[in-house]
């Protein structure tokens, strides 16, 4: 008889196999419509876009993120830029400050108050039909608006376009785990793109018509997650969000265990406390894919890994208690035998076999993502690092996220 | 627009995968009990042949009569019921097999008394009663001496036998031994019963004392001479 603690594993596996073959009959199905275009796009007609950068302490990257917006693919006169210093306490404002001769860049200055704040300052001075952020620590690849803005050529159902956003930055072992993390991301995105179902629009260039902001209002703190929340107004409102796969930016990810931490932990206590905001959105078909699949897709993820690594810690406390019991009652007579391998001992119950199909398919995920971010099939040493460093931490910010939730404390940006 | 069509499919997809994964898993589950199957029968052929080596052991000598030619896979076979009970589900075949195993401990334990009887071999004999239930927090510690111990000494057979199985034989030595399951865990020494935890230390005396078991230093390969 299978004791509750089972029958809740089994439900989570159940669950989770379903969001992994969800995805893969989702790529199946779409997978012809998968372009990856090489060379140098062309539109019928360049809409003029505005693109805000806001600035907190970005005195490294600024000028990096911003010389990517001035050798855009995108006709010169087209391009309004934004650069809005959200109070920083470092050179930040003296390096945008460089900038102002630029005939198509505004600058401001402001008191500190937030992204949002500053992102909304930036809305407030939009005259264009079109608008989008880049975030100061992200470096927009030549091509990548021209290809987004193409999206809104074709369909003009399309209210706002995310890119694929990859990893840049001095290589280490935590950047190259992210790496293959956000190869991952990209294949996912463009899975969640086909349904109808993006639940973010990064801060690294996606592009909006301004419209979504003249209707919807501007942005919202969003529990310091703002494109989340606003992707989570336009859902309500269904307005289309499609993903840009071949639009690539280029972002600084944190290159610390502490750092990575406190972002993810800002992510996940973003979306949780976005949701629910947003519960009433949970399962209502007239949301479509977004409050069918994604919402909960998320929900059955965080209650997964924090379920799994519960029943880890149990095991491994276990395990420690009768490697104690043993130490007190024989010392350290430890005998020393050869260890034989016998294959009676592997463990074979049901759920081995369904863990390890949801893990080929999240590798299959990140080798797609990394045939369209990378252009190359085989597998990365990538891989290596993104089992273990994402296995090992990321329970510690979901577990402390939903911790933050309860007792209401509220994580800081950094 | 949502695809429900698309929601029944991986739904339909979901389910074929999961009970795919139960065939596989009761595939290799079935395969392991046949591989337990298969030791028993080896060691209830073994231990008819001792027997019936025994019977006829006025035409044979002692010197013939070594200790090798007892069960000597006793020790595996525990070691894989234990695991099987605790990773395959505690089916009823596996209630079945651990009922014959300890039946085939039982009979092993009266053979080979009876050969060290008879031919005087040096031998040591541990019956070991325990339970699974969290209730007896010392049995894991007393398994775990137990096993150093039958390492240390390859003369000691340590019998274990677990105090729930329905087992009349099991049952006519608790009968026997007046274990009760408040005692546990439980030890039979020589018809000595001694209840509760006891030591590496004490048990080792005692070893060493009362069965006067010379000290060997520990071969490799005879661990499997004893059975658990």
């Amino acid at each position: 008889m299978a004791s509750i603690f089972d029958v809740v594993l089994y439900v989570l596996i159940f669950l989770s196999v379903y969001v992994q073959v969800f995805f893969f009959v989702t790529f199946l199905e779409n997978r012809k419509k998968i372009i990856i275009r090489n060379g140098k796009t062309k539109l019928k007609f360049y809409p003029a876009v505005t693109i805000a950068v806001p600035c907190w302490n970005e005195e490294n990257t600024v000028e990096k993120t911003v010389r990517s917006l001035l050798n855009l693919n995108y006709p010169k006169d087209k391009i309004k830029i934004l650069l809005l210093d959200d109070g920083s306490s470092d050179n930040t404002f003296k390096v945008i400050k460089r900038f102002e001769e630029y005939p198509n860049i505004k600058i401001f200055h402001k008191e500190n108050g937030g992204k949002y704040t500053a992102l909304n300052l930036a809305l407030q001075n939009t005259e264009t039909d079109f608008f989008g952020g880049l975030d100061a620590d992200s470096f927009a690849d030549s091509e990548s608006l021209v290809r987004i803005m193409s999206y809104f050529e074709k369909d003009p159902e399309v209210m706002a376009v995310a890119p694929s956003v990859i990893v840049s930055g001095p290589k280490s072992i935590i950047r190259n785990a992210q790496k293959a993390e956000y190869n991952m991301g990209v294949y996912l995105k463009k899975m969640l793109g086909f349904l109808g179902a993006i639940n973010v629009t990064p801060g690294p260039l996606t592009i909006f018509r301004k419209k979504v902001f003249d209707d919807l209002g501007y942005y919202r703190h969003g529990y310091n997650t703002e494109d989340m929340e606003i992707a989570y107004r336009m859902q309500k409102n269904n307005y289309k969000i499609e993903h840009c796969n071949d639009a690539f930016v280029h972002t600084n990810t944190p290159g610390t265990v502490r750092k990575l931490f406190r972002q993810r932990l800002r992510w996940i206590y973003g979306f949780i406390n976005n949701t629910i905001d947003y519960k009433n959105v949970l399962f209502r078909k007239k949301y479509g894919n977004f409050a069918l699949f994604t919402l909960p897709m998320g929900v059955i993820s965080i209650a997964s890994v924090s379920y799994l690594f519960g029943r880890i810690i149990y095991n491994l406390v276990h395990f420690l208690y009768l490697k104690i019991v043993q130490l007190k009652v024989i010392g350290f007579n430890f005998s020393v035998r050869s260890f034989n391998f016998d294959p009676f001992f592997v463990n074979t119950q049901f759920f081995i076999f369904l863990i390890i199909f949801i893990y080929l398919l999240v590798i299959f995920s990140i080798i797609l993502g990394r045939k369209m971010t990378e252009g190359k099939w085989n597998l990365s040493l990538d891989m290596l690092y993104f089992f273990p460093v994402f296995g090992l931490i990321a329970p510690f910010w979901l577990l402390k996220a939903v911790y933050n939730t309860i007792l209401q404390r509220k994580p800081a940006w950094r | 627009m949502i695809d429900w069509k698309k929601y029944l499919i991986v739904l339909l997809i979901t389910t074929g995968l999961f009970f795919t994964a139960i065939y596989l898993s009761n595939y290799f589950g079935n395969k392991k009990i046949d591989q337990l199957k298969s030791i028993q029968d080896k060691i209830a052929i073994d231990i008819l042949s001792s027997e019936t080596q025994f019977s006829l052991l006025s035409e044979l000598s002692c010197k013939n009569f070594s200790d090798a030619i007892l069960s000597s896979e006793l020790n595996e076979l525990g070691k894989k019921l234990e695991w099987g009970q605790d990773n395959l589900g505690s089916s009823e075949e596996l209630v079945y097999l651990k009922k014959y195993y300890s039946l085939l401990e039982i009979k092993d334990y009266l053979l080979a008394k009876k050969i060290s009887t008879r031919c005087g071999t040096k031998s040591t004999f541990i019956l070991y009663f325990y339970t699974k239930t969290e209730s007896c927090t010392e049995c894991v510690g007393q398994g775990i001496v137990l096993s150093t111990l039958r390492e240390k000494y390859p003369g000691l057979r340590v019998y274990s036998f677990d105090y729930s199985i329905d087992l009349s034989a099991v049952k006519s030595m608790l009968q026997i031994y007046k274990i009760k399951d408040t005692a546990l865990p439980a030890l039979v020494i020589e018809d000595d019963v001694l209840t509760g935890f006891h030591s590496l230390e004490d048990l080792e005396t005692r070893i060493k004392e009362s069965f006067k078991l010379q000290e060997t230093t520990p071969i490799e390969g005879n661990n499997n001479k004893a059975s658990s």
